[in-house]
């Protein structure tokens, strides 16, 4: 039986291979902090890492999951301490939280390619993840607490 | 004022549901004048009028156990305001307790409890304050009795500190914890008795960098949304509804639906009567053992729609319907000298029509619920602004007893009035009932939420002024006409309820002698409701616009003829101008004080740099707006570069009276702002033959970071006198940002923005 490996756990997966992967996390494995918003790869809802890099779980068919290693919100970190987390939660960035699961993956990766990013990188690699509550601000100041440039 | 006017005023200020039970009772009640129970409510204001009022029992709110964990129980629905923090600071504070041991549970619906939970209006602080802080300090005071009781001292003599009860005299001290199972068994002291804290002495109340009660689950994906919400043997709902608002399904054929492995049922919802409320659209539900075995279901649906009395609906041809409208005289709803004769003698008349179109609340999380029946019980998850609402609903379309019915609330993945509607929950309900009381959860995908919403009404507002040599205005006539919220709970309405004047149009308080607002008829032909501010998008929008015409037809700088227009600082009994409604507030608590207006406007116009050099490309704007009993004002830089507009910084002061959390009130503006910056720029909602042409957030945009605001700078004008009533921090904050760009793209270009979104209209 085909197999991929979510948040360090190997599983094993027959089902319709159409299915995008936002859907098994969800309904199959319960692993609801992958969020879905439009279906569509418009809001970053339900970023996820795909063998490390960023994706859309909404548009990612278990076709393209099956034989590789997912991380969701829940298993970014151990502990919930990933610099990211932390960033976001000393500066309250969270308004509703909702799209803020997509937000932390979608930021996480950016750092992990590019550790000091400047405003544009932020606007080009987070301008994919919608906030309806209007946290970019804050969203971008956490990015910069959690970059190298931000650290004491 | 008519009966009729009366009874409205009363339903929209004092009670969506008294209103619904005028209508139950027969719509004949709007005709024929005041309810004697809603002559009994009349006189009632803030926490006072709306449903069910308010509670401030210790037992129902704070909890201790024997660990001294304190539970606070938050009965307004957190959607991103923060309220579930907020009221837990005011508990705590006056409870005197360690935060780091406060621990928030959610109500469920349940108001004969807990007292109004409505969570809309930016309320809940502006009318729990004061009953949360007495909940608190009667909790304190029950633990300083538990503890001179146990020692044997004279109550006086203890006092609480930090989660713990002392007595000065000896230094004894006991925790909470230990004295929680006493406490719990005294008598709540009597309201009169209580003392509450001196603010100087308050821990968190006012204070910032309080850290978010839903941080370490929202930052981990552990919080639980409507959307999350699971039980045991669950079977995964979506639901294709009439593409036209007040269609039926003619006939279905579900054969290739029911071929779709994981499909397990097709439902037939009936569609509503209408007015519809907030009754569930209707249609063809697809049930499966996962959502997208659902979806995939209903894409092989073969449906024919009978589309009814709206198939016709076409934002185009309804513009030109209001501005037809809006260019006859109309129902006069503010009516002050004698703008003919003023508007006749003026020097120089200036005119003006604004169009604001239909938006979508689309919070990230789209409507979703689940509803399981079990042995009669009817058990509900869902993200709800109005979780009595929901029960109350349920129960009726369900035929299940209100007390056999259980609205739990999940966070809210954002709501901004949409969730305001529990349509969703009792398409779940009616789905569940369906399959014999399998718990079945709904899910809204986003091009449901765009299709089949309640939407922000559309409007024109025309404006027309008389001006004298000086160029200040004489007469000022203003024709606002929109399809009304009324329209979901009233048949066929054609005039603007007085709590949708009250939002910024007859309450508008400038220093103008002659004024007349008049309110043209219109017809709904989709589903109406409240959006975050409500129709002070639109009156804020024209109003704060054609200001900066104004000024600009008598050669003024915007800022400083906004001000004269607002005139000397003064306090204006909102009922003496029009408007009886004045958010639900008591006039003599809540008057407008123009004094406030003008300080908000100076405040972001120092902020932003007001009448600083700019470079070519660049310009400022300026608007200041009233609502929700806050004075909010914005400053926004723009700068057009090529075919984009930018916008560098946006200044944005709000005087809210007291402040609670200083944190939240800053986020909300920022939101509110960039919420602002969406309906400004880019968002709307139009229709062609009935059916919204947006399908998701590709043809709907909303803002993202690349074209929010580089930098948002919050002014939080002092109040630190809490005895003075709170203002509402929600919503207040989005009216002034689309005036105050469209302003800023005058300044920059010397194009005037008359029509919402601005899209590209900028570019010559």
């Amino acid at each position: 039986m085909p197999t991929l490996v979510v948040n360090g756990a190997e599983r094993s997966f027959d089902g319709d291979e159409d299915m995008p992967l936002l859907w098994y996390l969800r309904d199959e494995l319960g692993l609801t902090g992958t969020k879905f918003g439009c279906g569509v790869a418009q809001c970053g809802a339900c970023t996820v890492h795909l063998d490390g890099a960023a994706v859309r779980a909404c548009v990612t068919p278990m076709a393209a999951a099956l034989g590789t290693t997912i991380t969701t919100i829940e298993g970014l970190s151990p502990d919930g301490n990933h610099p990211v987390q932390v960033a976001w939660r000393d500066l309250n960035v969270s308004q509703c939280g909702y799209c803020q699961p997509g937000q932390i993956m979608q930021a996480a990766s950016l750092l992990k390619d590019n550790p000091n990013p400047s405003d544009e990188d932020i606007d080009s690699m987070m301008s994919g993840n919608i906030c309806r509550c209007g946290t970019y601000p804050r969203i971008r100041a956490a990015i910069k607490q959690a970059s190298t440039g931000g650290r004491p | 004022m008519t009966g009729r006017n009366e009874l409205e005023l009363v339903v929209a200020n004092v009670s969506r549901r008294a209103f619904l039970a005028g209508i139950a009772a027969g719509s004949l009640v709007l005709a024929v004048g005041l309810p004697s129970e809603a002559r009994a409510q009349e006189k009632k204001f803030g926490a006072d009028g709306m449903p069910n009022g308010w509670r401030d029992d210790p037992r129902i709110f704070v909890s201790i156990s024997p660990d001294g964990l304190v539970t606070v129980t938050c009965h307004r629905q957190e959607m991103g305001q923060g309220v579930r923090t907020s009221i837990a600071m005011v508990v705590a504070d006056e409870l005197e307790a360690d935060w780091s041991k406060v621990r928030v549970a959610q109500a469920q619906g349940d108001e004969a409890r807990y007292g109004n939970q409505d969570t809309d209006g930016s309320r809940s602080l502006r009318h729990f304050f004061m009953p949360m802080r007495r909940a608190g300090a009667a909790a304190r005071a029950m633990l300083e009795q538990a503890a001179a009781s146990q020692w044997g001292v004279p109550v006086q003599e203890v006092r609480a500190q930090e989660h713990a009860v002392l007595h000065e005299g000896t230094g004894r001290r006991l925790d909470y914890g230990v004295l929680a199972t006493a406490a719990a068994s005294l008598q709540v002291p009597a309201r009169e008795t209580l003392k509450l804290k001196d603010a100087s002495s308050f821990r968190y109340i006012g204070k910032d960098r309080i850290g978010l009660i839903d941080n370490q689950d929202i930052t981990t994906g552990k919080a639980l949304y409507g959307i999350d919400a699971r039980a045991d043997g669950m079977l995964h709902a979506v639901i294709a509804r009439p593409p036209v608002f007040g269609g039926r399904v003619k006939s279905v054929d579900d054969a290739e639906t029911l071929k779709v492995p994981g499909v397990v049922k097709v439902v037939q919802i009936a569609p509503p009567d209408i007015p519809s409320e907030f009754q569930p659209l209707g249609g063809v539900a697809v049930v499966a053992r996962n959502t997208w075995a659902a979806m995939q279901g209903r894409d092989k649906l073969k449906i024919v729609w009978d589309d009814g009395p709206h198939a016709s609906y076409s934002s185009d041809t309804y513009r030109a319907e209001l501005e037809a409208a809006a260019r006859k005289p109309a129902k006069v709803v503010r009516n002050q000298g004698d703008v003919d004769a003023a508007m006749a003698r003026a020097v120089k008349r200036v005119e003006a029509e604004y169009y604001i179109p239909h938006l979508a609340q689309s919070p990230m999380e789209p409507p979703a619920a689940l509803v399981q029946i079990k042995d009669g019980k009817c058990e509900a998850w869902a993200c709800v602004q109005a979780p009595q609402a929901t029960r109350t609903r349920l129960s009726e379309r369900l035929g299940i007893p209100e007390e056999n019915v259980t609205v739990n609330v999940t966070l809210l993945g954002g709501g901004f009035g949409r969730k305001s509607k529990p349509d969703f929950v009792i398409e779940a309900g009616l789905i569940s009932q369906a399959m014999g009381g399998t718990p079945v959860k709904v899910t809204w995908t986003r091009e449901d939420d765009l299709r089949h919403g309640y939407y922000h009404t559309v409007s024109v507002e025309r404006l027309e002024a008389g001006l004298d040599e000086r160029g200040m205005p004489v007469a000022w006539l203003q024709r606002s006409v929109a399809p009304t919220i009324g329209s979901i709970f009233a048949p066929d309405p054609k005039h603007e309820l007085p709590f949708e004047l009250g939002m910024g149009l007859v309450n508008a308080p400038f220093a103008v002698p002659n004024v007349r607002m008049e309110n043209p008829e219109a017809t709904a032909h989709t589903r109406i409701g409240w959006f975050r501010s409500v129709s002070n998008v639109p009156h804020a929008f024209a109003i704060q616009s054609f200001v900066a015409e104004l000024a600009h037809a008598a050669g003024r700088d915007p800022k400083d003829y906004l001000l004269d227009l607002i005139g000397p600082a003064r306090i204006i009994d909102p009922t003496e101008i029009g408007d009886a409604w004045n958010h639900g507030e008591d006039p003599k608590l809540y008057p407008i004080d123009t004094g406030r207006l003008r300080q908000v406007i100076e405040t972001a116009a120092a902020g932003i740099g007001w009448g600083r050099n700019l470079p070519q490309g660049h310009g400022l704007g300026i608007a200041g707006h009233y609502s929700f009993v806050s004075y909010v004002a914005v400053a926004a830089e723009v700068r057009v570069d090529g075919d984009r507009l930018v916008i560098p910084r946006v200044d944005i002061a709000i005087d809210c009276g007291p402040r609670v959390n200083p944190d939240r009130i800053r986020s909300q503006m920022e939101g509110a702002v960039i919420m602002g910056v969406g309906l400004a720029t880019a968002s709307e909602i139009s229709f062609k033959n009935g059916r919204v042409e947006q399908n998701n957030f590709d043809s709907y945009e909303v803002t993202r970071i690349d074209t929010a605001p580089r930098e948002i700078h919050v002014h939080l004008v002092a109040s630190h006198d809490y005895g003075h009533p709170l203002g509402g921090v929600g919503e207040p904050g989005v009216p002034p940002v689309a005036p105050a760009l469209a302003n800023a793209v005058f300044a920059a270009t010397g194009k005037r923005i008359r029509r919402l979104p601005i899209r590209d209209q900028f570019l010559a």
